[in-house]
């Protein structure tokens, strides 16, 4: 039987689980909701320090400006389309990358599996990376968002090891029907293994979203830049390109803190609007790169 | 199924059994083409590019011309004052990451865990994962207007307190802290997936056990939880330190600026400044070659050490 001392270390326990995740629960959602706030109080407010919680003296005007700076589409516009077409390419190149690697009587796969795997011990490295890209005449190109990344290796390992647990009798039962390789791995194989693919694209689109690295590097034409550069603009280096012109100088201070956060909204939206409905992917994902390849 | 027999003598025999290889397994190869192609271009080429690190490269010359220099940059690097402010600021924030970066998803999934009530279970798990997907700019530029002395709210804060305002962003002390302490926030949560997941996978009929000897909760933590998921830190551990050698360029890019170069110039940012932004692409190349082998050892070492430890390897 239990004595009375446990059951109080019990409570005790119990006490300092909650408390750690509920501080957890406010430590990452605070700064969310701290942005949230600001961006909707007027710019004076925050100027003044007033803003902790709820927007004080609400207001659109931050959204207003912002939403008025064609700059801001631009590289909206950008962002959707590498994140779009990049994701593409990264998914068929990672089937079609993996679905021989998994094959078990495909000859060459040994040697391919080494072929791929070693490149994530080693690689050249960032400059001559860069001198071939601009070499190949990437630069200032869209493609670059694109073609230099189109796959992780790593994704491939994923993917591959979805492929080799599809059972033998599957593919085997086809082959004798007279089915080749390659129909055998659009019209069976990728069906079957779409919970993956669903997880590997998910992937795959959040860092072409908030790919940062490639733009700065290749990318110099405003017309090209994707909206991570144009953030780091705002929010790091402190342009008031978002701002507007018609400014008055003495707000220019307060309405450029503003200006800031509503931009960190605006650009993390989409992420936020739909994270609610692919979080349980995101965990599913986790787990399948725990399976070892 | 189609199998042919591999032959193990003959030469000729050895050829004929290569193509009818290839011919069956055609449109495997085929498949697979152009992710070779793509390989080699992006991924081999650059490889063979790392020779101008022992050469005098200048742009426009081609990476394969050029006159042999031996190992003049390596030598130049290490007689350099910066070669081992890069070396160590770059030991030293993964090492602070993994110690103090390390222990937290594991004890934030073993309390989410324990955590009967299942609804808000979930809302304390999804949220936490939420910062993980957040671009590294965007972290970067809340961290400058969370700690600046213009109006950021730390700094409002420490006022309202009666503290004196701490210039946080262009201070050297305190740029490890800002780095390692928003890594820890950004990533807690989605690293306690694993944690979490490996605890859920536990045989309940060990803690019902447990429960009829009237251990306490605290007892069943330490003695039953910690040591059936070990195995799973272990590896995950032995990964990290296989990693030291290799800080992120993306988020002390954007953090750092010249006043905190001293305790935040790491070799990938160094390899940049030196390389794209003045052109020394030979010394660069150099530098980023020897962090290549470095990290190729560190990596390969922890992946047999975890192979041996755990019979569980990445690959």
């Amino acid at each position: 039987m239990r004595q009375k001392t446990d059951i109080g270390s019990d409570t005790l326990f119990y006490t300092i689980v909650y408390i750690i995740a509920i501080v957890g629960f406010i430590i990452t959602l605070y700064p969310f909701i701290y942005i949230l706030a600001v961006s909707f109080s007027s710019s004076h407010s925050v100027y003044r320090g007033e803003v902790f919680l709820w927007p004080v003296n609400p207001t659109v005007a931050g959204y207003k400006q912002v939403f008025k700076q064609n700059g801001l589409w631009t590289a909206y516009g950008n962002t959707f389309f590498y994140t779009v077409v990049g994701t593409i390419f990264n998914m068929v190149a990672t089937t079609i990358a993996a679905y021989p690697l998994s094959r078990k009587q495909f000859f060459a796969r040994r040697f391919l599996n080494f072929f791929i795997a070693f490149t994530m011990y080693f690689s050249g490295g960032l400059i001559p990376t860069y001198l071939l890209i601009t070499n190949l005449g990437f630069y200032n190109s869209r493609w670059v968002m694109i073609i230099p990344s189109l796959l992780s290796t790593y994704n491939v390992m994923v993917c591959r090891s979805a492929f080799s647990n599809i059972p033998d009798e599957v593919i085997e039962s086809a082959e004798i029907e007279g089915a080749n390789d390659w129909q055998i791995f659009y019209g069976i194989a990728v069906r079957l293994v779409t919970p993956t693919l669903a997880v590997l694209t998910l992937y795959y689109a959040v860092g072409h979203w908030n790919e940062f690295f490639t733009a700065l590097l290749y990318l110099s034409d405003n017309k090209l830049v994707p909206m991570q550069v144009l953030l780091r603009r705002v929010l790091i280096q402190s342009s008031s390109e978002l701002m507007g012109g018609e400014v008055a100088a003495d707000d220019k201070a307060a309405v450029s803190i503003q200006i800031r956060y509503v931009t960190i909204v605006v650009a993390t939206l989409p992420i936020l609007a739909i994270y609610p409905f692919l979080q349980k992917y995101f965990v599913k994902g986790i787990m399948l790169g725990a399976v070892k390849g | 199924m189609n199998v042919v027999a591999k032959p193990k003598t003959n030469e000729t025999s050895k050829w004929a059994w290569l193509l009818k290889c290839i011919k069956r397994d055609k449109y495997l190869l085929l498949m697979f083409l152009p992710i070779f192609a793509y390989y080699i271009i992006f991924r081999y080429i650059p490889m063979t590019g790392l020779i101008i690190a022992f050469k005098d490269f200048k742009p426009g010359g081609g990476i394969y011309h050029g006159k042999w220099v031996g190992l003049k940059w390596f030598i130049q690097f290490f007689d350099s004052p910066y070669a081992f402010r890069v070396i160590r600021n770059t030991v030293l924030i993964s090492l602070y990451s993994l110690v103090f970066g390390f222990p937290v998803p594991i004890f934030f999934a073993i309390c989410i865990t324990e955590i009967k009530n299942m609804r808000f279970r979930r809302i304390v798990q999804t949220a936490s994962y939420l910062p993980h997907f957040i671009s590294t700019v965007v972290v970067v530029g809340m961290l400058n207007m969370f700690f600046t002395m213009n109006n950021g709210i730390v700094n409002n804060i420490i006022v309202k307190l009666g503290g004196e305002q701490i210039n946080f962003l262009v201070n050297p002390k305190w740029f490890r802290t800002l780095y390692v302490g928003s890594g820890i926030w950004q990533h807690f949560g989605f690293n306690s997936i694993i944690y979490i997941a490996t605890i859920t996978g536990i045989d309940p009929s060990m803690y019902e056990v447990a429960k009829i000897d009237g251990i306490t909760k605290f007892k069943e933590v330490i003695y039953i939880t910690i040591p059936l998921i070990a195995p799973t830190i272990i590896i995950l551990f032995i990964l990290q330190l296989g990693n030291i050698m290799n800080v992120g360029f993306e988020k002390v890019f954007l953090m750092y600026s010249p006043a905190v170069y001293e305790t935040a110039d790491v070799i990938s940012t160094y390899v940049y400044r030196k390389g794209i932004e003045s052109s020394s692409y030979s010394f660069a190349s150099a530098i980023g070659f020897f962090n290549s082998v470095i990290n190729f050892v560190f990596v390969y070492v922890a992946n047999r050490i975890s192979r041996a430890v755990t019979q569980t390897s990445l690959w």
